[in-house]
C-alpha cells in the first residue's frame, strides 16, 4: 500500500538501504572535481583520488599510469560495492539488483559479437567487457555466426534469454543487424524491469516508473538523431522505441518520421521535461546534446534519494557511480592528451 | 438489572466484568510492548548500516531507541497500576451496574494505553531511522530531527494520562 512503506520496509531492506546511503556519501564533489581538472599529470590524478574512498584501490598501481587502468579500479570498487549488497540481500531486493546489470550483460554481448565479427581475439575481448555484466558462458558467444545460434548455444541459459524471442532471425550477424539487436534487447529489458518495478508497488514503482521512462525517452531520441541518414526504415525505427514513457505513442509518432535534427527538436519541445534540455543547445548543435541528457538524468537521480524506504536508491546510486566514472575517464583523457581546456566540456557534477 | 430484550445485550451484559478487565490489562502491555519492538526494530536497522559509513553516529542515536523504550515502560506501569484496582466483589454483586462499569473502564484504559502506545512507538521509530540516516550525511541535522521525534512522543504520553484517568473511575461495589 503506498504510504505505508514505513513500516514493514525495514525488516528486509533497512540495512541495505542505510548501506548505500553511505556509500552515497563517498561520490566525488564539485571541490573534488576541480581539484581533478586542475592536474597536471595521471599521477597529480592519482595522488588526489588516494585522499578519496579511491585510494586503497589505486595505491598499488605502478607508474606510469594509464587512463585505462584508472578507469578499471574505479569500476572494480563499484563491482565490489554491488556484489557486497547483492550478497545480503533478499527477495524481492536482490532481484531487483540483478536487473541492473542486465544492461551491462546485453552491452557485453555485443562487444563480443562484434569484436568477433572484426576478428579480434576473444580474451582481449573478454578483458574489456564490463565485469557487472559477465556471465558464465560469455566467451562461447565468439563461436555463434548468426543469432539463432547465439540463442541457442549462449544465451538461453542467462537471464537474457525471454528478450530475444523479438529479435531472432536467421540472417547473419553484421554491424546493422548487431545494433538492430542492441537495441531490440534493451527495449525488451527495459519493458521488463519496468513491469517488475510496478509488480513491487508503492513508492518503488513510482519512483523507478519516472527514471526508466527518462531512460526510454533518452534513448527514441538518440536511437532518431543515430539513424538520420541511415538505411533504417520508418517502421524498423518505431519498432526500436520501448512502449512506455512520456513519449510513448505520441511523440514516437512524430520521432519516426524525423529526418533531421531540427525536426526531433520540433518533436521534443512539446514536452515541458525535455523542452528545458534542448533550450540549452542552440540550432543545429548536437555535440552538447549528451551532456544535457546526462545532466538531466544526474538531477533526476539525486531526487530519488529524497525519498526513504524503496528501492529505488539502489539504482539510482550504481547509475550515479557510472557517471562518476565516465567524468573520470574523461578528465583523465583530457589530462593524458594534454587537452585541459576541453576537461569542463563533458564532466556533470553531481554536488 | 436491565430488562432489554435482545439477546445480543443480554450476551454482552452477562460477560464478566473481570474479563473486559483481564483483556484490558493484557492489551495495555502486549500492545504496547508491539509498538516498542516495531519501533526499535526499524530505527535499529537503519542506524546499523549507517554506522558503517558513519561510526560517530552510534552514540547519539541510541536517544531514539530510548524514546521507543519508554513506549513500552508506559505500558508496564499502567498494567500494574491497572492490576491493582481489581477487587473481588461478591458474585450477588457481579453483574451490578457499578461493577459492570469498572470491568468496562479498565478496559477502556487498556485500550487507550496499548494503540496509542503502538503508534507512537511506531511514529518514533520511524522518525528514528530518518535521524539516524540524516545524521550520517550531516551531523547539524540531529538535533533538529530529534525536536520532531520528542512531539512524535508525546503522543504515548497523552495516551497513559488518558489512560490513569479512566481506570480512576474503576470503583466496585462495596460488599456489603
Amino acid at each position: 500500500m503506498y504510504g505505508f512503506e514505513a513500516l514493514t520496509f525495514n525488516i528486509h531492506g533497512g540495512y541495505l538501504e542505510a548501506i548505500v546511503r553511505g556509500y552515497r556519501s563517498g561520490l566525488l564533489t564539485a571541490a573534488d572535481y576541480n581539484n581533478l581538472c586542475q592536474c597536471e599529470t595521471l599521477d597529480d590524478i592519482k595522488m588526489h583520488l588516494s585522499a578519496t574512498e579511491y585510494g586503497s584501490y589505486l595505491q598499488n598501481e605502478p607508474s606510469p599510469l594509464h587512463t585505462t587502468t584508472i578507469v578499471e579500479k574505479c569500476t572494480l570498487k563499484l563491482v565490489d560495492e554491488y556484489k557486497h549488497m547483492l550478497a545480503q540481500a533478499t527477495e524481492p531486493l536482490s532481484t531487483f539488483l540483478e536487473y541492473i546489470t542486465y544492461g551491462h550483460m546485453i552491452d557485453n554481448v555485443v562487444l563480443i559479437v562484434t569484436g568477433t565479427l572484426h576478428e579480434r581475439d576473444v580474451q582481449e575481448l573478454l578483458e574489456k567487457c564490463h565485469p557487472l555484466g559477465m556471465f558464465d558462458s560469455i566467451a562461447t558467444l565468439a563461436v555463434a555466426q548468426n543469432m539463432r545460434e547465439l540463442y541457442r548455444l549462449v544465451l538461453v541459459d542467462t537471464p537474457l534469454a525471454p528478450y530475444f524471442s523479438e529479435c531472432i532471425t536467421s540472417e547473419d550477424l553484421d554491424d546493422m543487424n548487431i545494433e538492430i539487436m542492441r537495441n531490440t534487447l534493451y527495449k525488451a529489458y527495459l519493458e521488463d524491469f519496468y513491469r517488475f518495478c510496478k509488480t513491487l508497488g508503492g513508492a518503488t514503482a513510482e519512483i523507478m516508473s519516472d527514471l526508466l521512462a527518462f531512460e526510454a525517452d533518452r534513448r527514441a531520441v538518440n536511437i532518431t538523431i543515430n539513424s538520420i541518414g541511415t538505411e533504417l526504415t520508418r517502421d524498423d525505427r518505431r519498432k526500436l522505441y520501448s512502449n512506455f514513457g512520456l513519449l510513448y505513442p505520441y511523440g514516437h509518432e512524430e520521432l519516426a518520421v524525423c529526418e533531421d535534427i531540427d525536426q526531433v527538436r520540433a518533436a521534443m519541445e512539446k514536452y515541458p521535461p525535455y523542452q528545458s534540455i534542448f533550450s540549452k543547445l542552440s540550432y543545429g548543435e548536437s555535440q552538447m546534446l549528451d551532456k544535457a541528457f546526462y545532466e538531466e538524468e544526474v538531477k533526476r537521480l539525486c531526487l530519488a534519494f529524497e525519498q526513504q524506504f524503496h528501492y529505488g536508491v539502489f539504482f539510482a546510486y550504481m547509475r550515479l557511480r557510472e557517471q562518476e566514472i565516465r567524468n573520470l575517464m574523461w578528465i583523465s583523457e583530457c589530462v593524458a592528451q594534454n587537452q585541459k581546456s576541453r576537461v569542463h566540456d563533458s564532466v556533470v557534477f553531481i554536488f | 438489572m436491565v430488562t432489554s430484550s435482545s439477546s445480543w445485550w443480554q450476551a454482552l451484559v452477562r460477560i464478566s466484568p473481570y474479563t473486559f478487565s483481564a483483556i484490558g490489562i493484557a492489551i495495555s502491555i502486549g500492545v504496547s510492548v508491539l509498538g516498542a519492538a516495531w519501533g526499535i526494530y526499524i530505527t535499529g536497522s537503519s542506524l546499523i548500516g549507517a554506522a558503517i559509513k558513519a561510526p560517530r553516529i552510534t552514540s547519539k542515536n541510541l536517544i531514539s531507541v530510548i524514546f521507543c523504550e519508554a513506549v513500552a515502560i508506559y505500558g508496564v506501569i499502567v498494567a500494574i497500576i491497572l492490576q491493582t484496582k481489581l477487587e473481588s466483589v461478591p458474585s450477588s454483586k457481579m453483574y451490578e451496574p457499578e461493577s459492570l462499569r469498572a470491568g468496562y473502564a479498565i478496559f477502556a484504559s487498556g485500550i487507550i494505553v496499548g494503540f496509542a502506545n503502538l503508534v507512537c512507538g511506531l511514529c518514533v521509530g520511524i522518525i528514528g531511522s530518518s535521524c539516524a540516516l540524516s545524521d550520517a550525511q550531516n551531523s547539524s541535522l540531529f538535533v533538529k530531527i530529534l525536536v520532531i521525534e520528542i512531539f512524535g512522543s508525546a503522543l504515548g504520553l497523552f495516551g497513559v494520562i488518558v489512560g490513569i484517568i479512566m481506570s480512576a473511575q474503576a470503583t466496585w461495589p462495596s460488599k456489603a
